[in-house]
């Protein structure tokens, strides 16, 4: 009896912590669903009295090509990370090369420096290679320094694999290249979700990277939506709009695919 | 030994070797990239902060230390600590105390957990610029005739001695800039708790009731001890990630002088006012800070690891 009656008033501070994860969202939607005449920040607590569509086309119709751009990054971005990282993984998990653990921390540190330490020298390079300004040198520069975070989840992931599997191909005659393609990429579908996943929605979240690589054609959604803020221009509910349309696929990629997103974040903190 | 064994012993080797030379050449190209995009980069970034680069040429004019002595004496770089170290605090503290809680109350068999958790989780699917640009509008800190956000909400609700004025707070807007940090990072801080409280085996709760502890005492005595290193971790990856906090005060705020932190005023001094020196020396602060931090907890992990 006193088990049940304990439960029941945990829910009361557990609705409270929902009610402030979700301001910020309601916000964005009750903003983007009033329409322009409704839309005043006095009344901005108020439910939108029917649905309109205003917000979301204005905001649309400035940031659309900023959302390709951001496809256009983040696609290839996070499929060329994961062939590496898993590639990576393999070698490292189930070959171990004289100085492999010399080349291991050095390689995790990598995902932890603030990038604001090698920004100089990463502009002065894609400058020196003809990249600077342009899409193919953000995606360039999201593969390379997502090899620490990509590596490590495949290295952890391939490590569980047992080693019979592999000294049963290699009876088999299966060298090295034939081994990963036939016994261990097949298995590491779920590494894959999980690698893709994250390197989509970090490479989708990026800001430095982008702001300080690419010209305003080329800017991703997350650049164009700061400057939209930062703009007196563009009106408030239009940027609420806005923002969500911008959070938008990684929020979609939350929802249907969460437990391969939190496995991706529980991998960044050194943590299965 | 007989020939044949000998043959086949050879064969193996030979395999072998060969397959670990292709392991090497699969993995040489990452290594090599992160070698010179990381390391080479950072060492570049260090021989910039000892010249006298300013303007859009590069000058690589050697000056010693100049650049960290300047910052050491430039009242912003005053700022920027100050502010990075009141952040730190309450977005660390904030992160801790609500994703224990949570976690908490979460670990207590409670129906429709899994609902809960993705809902506390979901802010870290979203980008500190969306956050940023939201939570700027939610604590606009205009008050009377043009009230709105939270001030206009916490005014409806009668909640009047809540209206403040944010982030626009002179001397402590920071501290208020950690709210959507907390909002963004408590979830995840949850979930490594709610990891480490997993991790428990209930046996070890079930022998404390045996001897008569309370639930409370099982927690005080049992689970929380056991989880310290939870906290821990994410002590460092919090702490990290407030050292490097950007794009969140970017979007809120701009390039107000009084939210600055480093990481924005060597974006801005490089790229707007190309004092390369100064934003290499910035850039070498930061990674030092980081290092200090995240090192230990690295070497520590690493060696857990390989005494597994």
């Amino acid at each position: 009896m006193t088990q049940t009656r304990a439960r029941a008033w945990i829910y009361i501070p557990l609705m409270f912590l929902a009610l402030f994860y979700l301001v910020p969202m309601f916000v964005m939607l009750d903003t983007g669903f009033k329409s322009f005449d409704e839309v005043s920040l006095r009344t901005m607590w108020d439910l939108p009295k029917s649905l309109a569509f205003d917000n979301f086309v204005a905001a649309w119709e400035a940031l659309s090509p900023n959302v390709m751009n951001s496809f256009k990054i983040v696609v290839p971005a996070a499929i060329l990370s994961a062939s590496l990282g898993s590639i990576n993984g393999f070698v490292l998990a189930k070959w171990k090369f004289k100085g492999a653990n010399v080349v291991f921390p050095l390689l995790l540190f990598g995902m932890f420096i603030p990038y604001q330490s090698i920004l100089i020298p990463l502009v002065e390079f894609m400058q020196s290679v003809g990249l600077s300004g342009s899409i193919p040198g953000l995606i360039l520069t999201h593969i390379i320094y997502g090899i620490p975070i990509t590596t490590l989840i495949f290295r952890n992931y391939f490590a569980t694999v047992p080693e019979d599997l592999i000294e049963a191909a290699k009876i088999d005659g299966a060298g090295i290249w034939s081994t990963y393609l036939r016994v261990l990429l097949p298995l590491s579908i779920p590494a894959f979700v999980v690698v893709l996943i994250w390197q989509f929605t970090a490479a989708w979240n990026d800001f430095l990277f982008a702001v300080v690589l690419t010209d305003n054609t080329n800017w991703p959604v997350t650049v164009a939506l700061n400057n939209m803020a930062g703009s007196q221009i563009i009106a408030w509910n239009v940027q609420m709009a806005g923002s969500f349309l911008a959070a938008l696929p990684t929020l979609l990629v939350y929802i249907f695919l969460g437990r391969y997103f939190i496995r991706g974040m529980m991998s960044g903190a050194l943590k299965e | 030994m007989t020939v044949a064994v000998k043959e086949s012993r050879r064969r193996k080797r030979f395999r072998f070797d060969k397959d670990k030379a292709i392991g090497l050449a699969l993995v040489t190209p990452s290594i090599l990239a992160v070698m010179v995009f990381v390391y080479g980069f950072i060492a570049w970034t260090l021989r910039v902060s000892l010249s006298a680069w300013k303007g859009l040429l590069p000058d690589y004019t050697f000056v010693g230390l100049d650049n960290f002595r300047q910052l050491a004496s430039d009242p912003r770089f005053h700022i920027d600590v100050r502010n990075t170290v009141i952040f730190t605090v309450v977005f660390v503290g904030g992160c801790l105390i609500v994703g224990l809680g949570t976690a908490l109350l979460l670990d207590q068999g409670i129906r429709a957990e899994g609902f809960f958790r993705s809902l506390y989780l979901f802010p870290m699917a979203i980008s500190f610029i969306v956050t940023g640009v939201v939570w700027r509008w939610l604590m606009n800190p205009a008050q009377g005739d043009r009230i709105s956000g939270l001030n206009l909400l916490f005014d409806k609700l009668g909640l009047d001695f809540l209206v403040n004025t944010w982030h626009a707070t002179p001397g402590w807007g920071i501290a208020f800039v950690a709210i959507p940090a907390i909002w963004q990072m408590s979830g995840y801080t949850m979930a490594l708790y709610l990891a480490g409280l997993r991790g428990v085996p209930e046996a070890l709760r079930e022998a404390a009731r045996v001897d008569g502890a309370t639930e409370l005492q099982v927690y005080r005595k049992v689970v929380l001890p056991l989880i310290r290193p939870v906290t821990l971790s994410a002590l460092i990856i919090l702490g990290h990630i407030s050292l490097k906090v950007f794009d969140l005060i970017v979007a809120m705020a701009g390039k107000q002088v009084q939210l600055d932190v480093p990481a924005i005023y060597m974006w801005t001094t490089t790229f707007d006012g190309f004092f390369f020196g100064r934003g290499a020396a910035i850039g070498i602060v930061l990674l030092v800070s980081v290092a200090v931090l995240v090192v230990p907890y690295l070497a520590y992990t690493l060696r857990q690891e390989s005494g597994q």
